[in-house]
Order: C-alpha cells, then structure tokens, then sequence
C-alpha cells in the first residue's frame, strides 16, 4: 500500500511518499525547482518520491493533501462577513485566487497528478486532512514514542492555529483547539514584519536577534496585545493587528504602542529591535511552557511531541526541555507545513486505515535524510560535464583532507548521501567550518552566506560528547532543541567586553568554540548519530582526535535566498560562486584553486533576498 | 456540477447551511472582481455589505 502525501499552494510545497507505513521519501520542491519557499504544485517532488520508490502514479493507492480548501474559505468568508466593510481590500485581493484557483484544489490536483502519469481517476482516492491534524500526525506518529501528549502550534491552518492532540498506537485524538484570529505564529510573524524580515521566512532571525536585545517588552506585549491564560490559551486585541483586514501584518495601533512605524527591510538594526526580538521570544516561551504544561495535566502523558512552524523555535523548545516538565520530546524536523504532506500521508496509514503501529526506541525520520542521493559515478558524470576538476579519494583519505581543510580555517562545502527534509542541513547539504576560529562567523556570514553579521552557526557535535560541551543531555538530531555551552568550556570576559551592547556584543569570542557561541552563551546544537549518518559521525570523530575538539560549524549549503543544494550541479554552482574553498561530494574532493576561471560567477544577486 | 455537489456536501457535513446565500453571491461578486479585475465594482459591493 503507498500513500503520497502533498502539501501546495501556500508555501513549502512537498510531496512525501509512505510504503506500508514506513517513509520511503520526501522532499520539498524549492529544492528541485529553486525557487525558495515555492509553493507551486510539487510536481518535480512527487517525481522524485516515485522514483524512489521504483513506483509509477498507477501503483500509488492514495493521495492525501493536508488541507480542506473549502474549510479554509469559509473562515476567510467569515472573517470578512465579521469584518466588513473594513476587509474589502483584502477580499478584492484574495477572492480572485481562490475563484480562479484554489477553490477548485481537487480537479487542479487531479489535473496535476495526470500529468504526472497514469489514468486514474483518483475519484475515491484522493483524500483531505485537516492542516492541524496533518501537523499533529508528522508530529506522533513518526516519534519514537508509544504514547504522547500532541501540540501543534503555526499561523493558521483552516479555523485552527494551535492545536492538543493525544496519540495513543495507532490513533491520534484531537482534544482542544484555539482558532483564528488568535494565533501564536501570526503574533511572532508581526513582530517579524514590525522589525523589517519577511513574514513566513524571517522568523528564525527574529529568533537569533533575541539574544541581543532585552526584554524590556514584554509587559507592554502582555498588557495590550494578548490575554493569556494560565492554560495557555490565549485572544489577542486585533486593534493591533492587521492581518484580518488588511495587507499587513500590523495596525498603526501597533505602530504608536511600540514607538513608531515598521522598520524598512535591510535597514540598520538597532537596538530597538533587538529589545523587540527579545521581549516576543520571551513571551513565546511563555505560552508554548504554560501550553505544555496544560497538555500534562490533561493528558497524563510524560512524552511531548510538536510541530508546525512555531516548534521550529528551537530556543522555546531547549528552555522546555530544561524545564522538565516532560521526560522526553520529540520534535518533527518538517516541522513547518512542508512536514503537512508526511503527516497527511502517515495519518492516512494510521487513522484513516486504521493500521497496527509499533516502535522500536527510534524515530521513523532515518535522521531526516529523506531526499535525492546521488552514486559515485553519476556523482563525477554530472560534474565532469559541468567542466568540474575534482580527485577522486579512498574513505580514510576523503576524511583526513576534509579534517586538514577545517584545520586550516577553510570554508567547506559538505554534500553526501540522502539530502534532509525540513529546513536545517544536517550533514548531508551543509557548509562546514573549524569552530575554533574566531573569524569563522564572520567569514561564514559575510563572504560565504551573504547573510546578515549577527545570525548565529549552529554546531555539529558527536551525540556521545554532547554533554561535555553543552548543557543538554538529550538527542537533538534536527537541530531543534537550543543549549548552553558548559560553564567549563567558556572563556572568561574581559571587562571591556562585558559593557559591550547590541551587535557590538558579537566579535567577543566567549568560548573555546566562539564560531558556534551565541552572545548569550546558547547554541542551536546537532547531535550526530552513527547509525544515521556514518560518514559526519567519521569525520566529527577525525577532527576530535586531531584537536581535542568533537564539534563542527555547520550551516546549510546555500546563499542567503537560495533553496539548499539538491543535486551536485547546485552545489558546484553555489561552491563557484561564494568564498567556499572546498567542495566534497561523495568521494569526489574539488579545491577551489584548481578549477577553471572561467567556471567563475557572481552568484549573490541571483537569488532574491529571504 | 461536481463543484456544487461538493460545495453542498461540505455544508452538510460543517452544518453550515447558513454560508449558502453567502456562497452564492461571492461567486457572483467575486465572478465579477474577476472579470473587470478594477475598481469598477467596489462601490457595488460597498453598498452590499
């Protein structure tokens, strides 16, 4: 029995494919297309998903995507109907997509899956979940856990934005909801828009300005913008809020409470925002912890699992962590509508067919490395044909000149086996870099990333050192969970240093391994596991008996508004293109200085800025 | 066809019967918004709502 799962026309389209319950592949389409958050049906991943799985669109038994469109357009109805006239831009704006389009999802998915193969009629065949639930079955059923307490918590789905689910086997029980307007994701997705990123893809460095700023809103954020429970639950004041009615995220109402208008993107920061930054995160821990805490007592569950793209807040996720509150959690790596198609797909298999579920102490997500792997051969085929010079090196010999190239503070481009699924490069499309050096971020971000001076790296760290270095003892396989760096490996300050504000805070070098250090001692860690990925663990391990040291930086293979790489080609690009200086793919090695001029190019204004 | 069988079993289902006259006239305003793809229509749906 195959099921393929698809999430479209928002943003993060992906296809996902599930073989008798257990998940053959699943990628999302920005990766094939390059088009960052492309939202676009995911015809080149459903491609691929088949191909994996030695499949045709004939041998698929059901389609699931992880929405219902018309339940969608009766809340954008109903609010406009609650809201008029007030909303008639909006409407004027949205009615013709959904007239034209959306409205008619289920003849244009059919039209699309035609095209891909096959005749089906896929009447029957072709099933909805609700986008909460969706979320909530990625979320349990691929966990490691029998039995857990569900939270899903994003923008908006349907009516639902927040979400209690208890999964128990094979069922997966919805128990309460909070609905649209109210909306932890919308909340932090204004103050993304309030502090100049883009909303739906600037969130995460809303998150890693935080620790910049102090918290000096939190109150005003409390006392004004939303009504929180002791439960969790919350409304917020839409007298600030635009995102009903209008085109904006923020209502001038908002704009006066915090001082001023927006400020415009790419603009300087300043400390203003960073104080904003800090004051939401700050609030955001404190509804996802209280949130958690009702999720305990109603459930009875010692186990958490959560998705949607608020669960990507992995400092939220760390800090509940550490409060202890739940023995174990599990976190989806797609935890963000991307990760709606492999949920829509599983709670097919499971709820939907009602099929048996077991666990064996390890997740169902392989490590998340999911996608496209590519052979030897066609690995120096595809790059041989690009004009490419590269050596081809044994195993031993591909892990100590990869060691011998961090050493020496080179910028490494990483590209093995499965590509990840969800946003974060776990070692198999990542950049990498000796965590030691003091200019290693700096480097990164302005000559390799193109990106802001103040995003911080996160680390890769063997999961058995993991606790010699960062106060977690835990797996955080997907990057989501943050920690502190032990007291023991930090460096004393100087005095100068500690008067330091803002972004001047950032060339402090605080630890032993300043590159991955953020300024409040936090870092987004990755522990690395033999069994799923063999070749990082070999080269963490290399790198520790050469420096002591069992942590890498590691970012993804990408510029700033580039999907990650896929295919060999996108990472030759992408390693011609910026000041990294080695390119390793499978066993093929490619030094900077040996490639051909002319293979050259200015690759920082091809992508549009995220 | 098969969209307002659609449309009429998930009405059933979400017991929202009451969206009908609603339903009807978007598509007919929004039918509109379509064609002109102006301004011309918003005084028209002004005084509607």
């Amino acid at each position: 029995m195959r099921i393929l799962g698809i999430s479209a026309f928002y943003h993060d389209s992906a296809a996902a494919l599930v073989e008798d319950g257990r998940i053959v592949a699943a990628a999302q389409e920005e990766r094939f297309t390059r088009k960052k958050h492309d939202a676009a049906f995911p015809a080149k991943a459903v491609a691929y998903c088949l191909a994996e799985a030695g499949c045709g669109m004939a041998d698929i038994d059901h389609v699931v995507f992880y929405e219902k469109p018309f339940v969608k357009f009766e809340r954008l109805l109903e609010t406009y109907l609650a809201t008029s006239p007030r909303g008639f831009r909006s409407f004027r704006t949205a009615m013709p997509v959904w007239i034209k389009e959306k409205l008619f999802q289920k003849s244009m998915l059919r039209k699309q899956l035609g095209k891909i193969g096959g005749t089906k009629s896929w009447s029957g065949s072709l099933l909805f979940t609700e986008h909460h639930l969706a979320h909530a079955a990625s979320a349990y059923f691929p966990s490691p856990f029998p039995s857990a307490a569900v939270l899903t918590m994003d923008g908006v789905g349907e009516w639902c934005t927040t979400s209690l689910g208890h999964g128990r086997g094979n069922t997966l029980k919805m128990l309460k909801e909070i609905h649209f307007p109210h909306s932890l994701g919308l909340l932090y997705s204004a103050f993304t828009y309030y502090t100049g990123f883009k909303v739906n893809s600037g969130e995460y460095k809303l998150m890693g300005l935080a620790p910049y700023g102090q918290p000096r809103f939190v109150q005003t954020i409390m006392d004004n913008l939303i009504d929180l429970k002791e439960d969790g639950s919350f409304r917020l004041d839409q007298r600030y809020f635009d995102y009903c009615t209008g085109l904006t995220m923020t209502s001038a109402a908002f704009h006066q409470l915090f001082g001023g208008p927006p400020r415009s993107p790419e603009s300087p920061l300043t400390q203003r925002e960073m104080d904003l930054a800090a004051s939401i995160q700050v609030v955001t821990e404190e509804i996802v912890s209280r949130l958690a805490r009702f999720a305990r007592q109603e459930t009875g569950e010692t186990r958490l699992c959560l998705a949607g793209g608020v669960a990507l807040n992995c400092v939220a996720n760390g800090k509940l962590l550490k409060q202890g509150l739940f023995k174990d959690i599990w976190i989806q790596p797609a935890a963000g509508d991307s990760g709606g198609a492999l949920g829509a797909a599983l709670a097919v298999w499971y709820e939907y067919l009602g099929n048996a579920r077991s666990v064996n102490g390890d997740d169902a997500m392989a490590g998340a490395y999911l996608g496209p792997a590519y052979g030897q051969n066609e690995i120096e085929g595809r790059l041989a044909a690009m004009g490419a010079v590269y050596s081809v090196v044994g195993d031993d010999d591909l892990i100590a000149s990869t060691v011998d190239s961090l050493i020496e503070e080179k910028a490494v481009g990483w590209m093995q086996g499965r590509m990840e699924f969800g946003p974060r490069a776990l070692g198999g499309r990542s950049i990498l870099g000796d965590p030691r050096s003091p200019t290693m971020q700096k480097t990164l971000n302005l000559k390799v990333k193109y990106r802001e001076s103040f995003r911080p790296f996160a680390p890769s760290v063997r999961r058995e050192d993991v606790a010699e270095w960062f106060d977690i003892d835990a797996d955080s396989p997907y990057m989501l969970l943050v920690g502190d760096v032990l007291d023991s490996q930090r460096l004393r300050p100087n005095r100068e240093d500690t008067d330091l504000f803002g972004l001047d805070r950032l060339n402090v070098a605080r630890s032993k391994i300043p590159a991955v250090t953020h300024v409040d001692y936090s870092a987004r860690v990755q522990t690395v596991h033999r069994d799923t990925n063999p070749r990082y663990w070999d080269l963490l391990s290399a790198f520790k008996n050469r420096t002591g040291c069992p942590v890498l930086v590691n970012t993804s293979f990408n510029v700033r508004g580039e999907p990650i790489v896929c295919t060999p080609e996108d990472a030759y690009r992408c390693f011609m293109g910026t000041e990294i200086e080695r390119l390793v793919v499978g066993n093929c090695v490619l030094r900077k200085e040996e490639q051909p001029e002319a293979l050259r190019h200015d690759y920082k204004e091809r992508f549009e800025l995220d | 066809m098969e969209m307002a069988r659609e449309v009429w079993s998930y009405m059933g289902t979400r017991k929202k019967f009451w969206l009908l006259p609603i339903f009807v006239m978007v598509g007919v305003f929004g039918t509109l918004i379509v064609l002109t793809q102006g301004t011309a229509v918003a005084p028209f749906i002004y005084t509607l709502f």
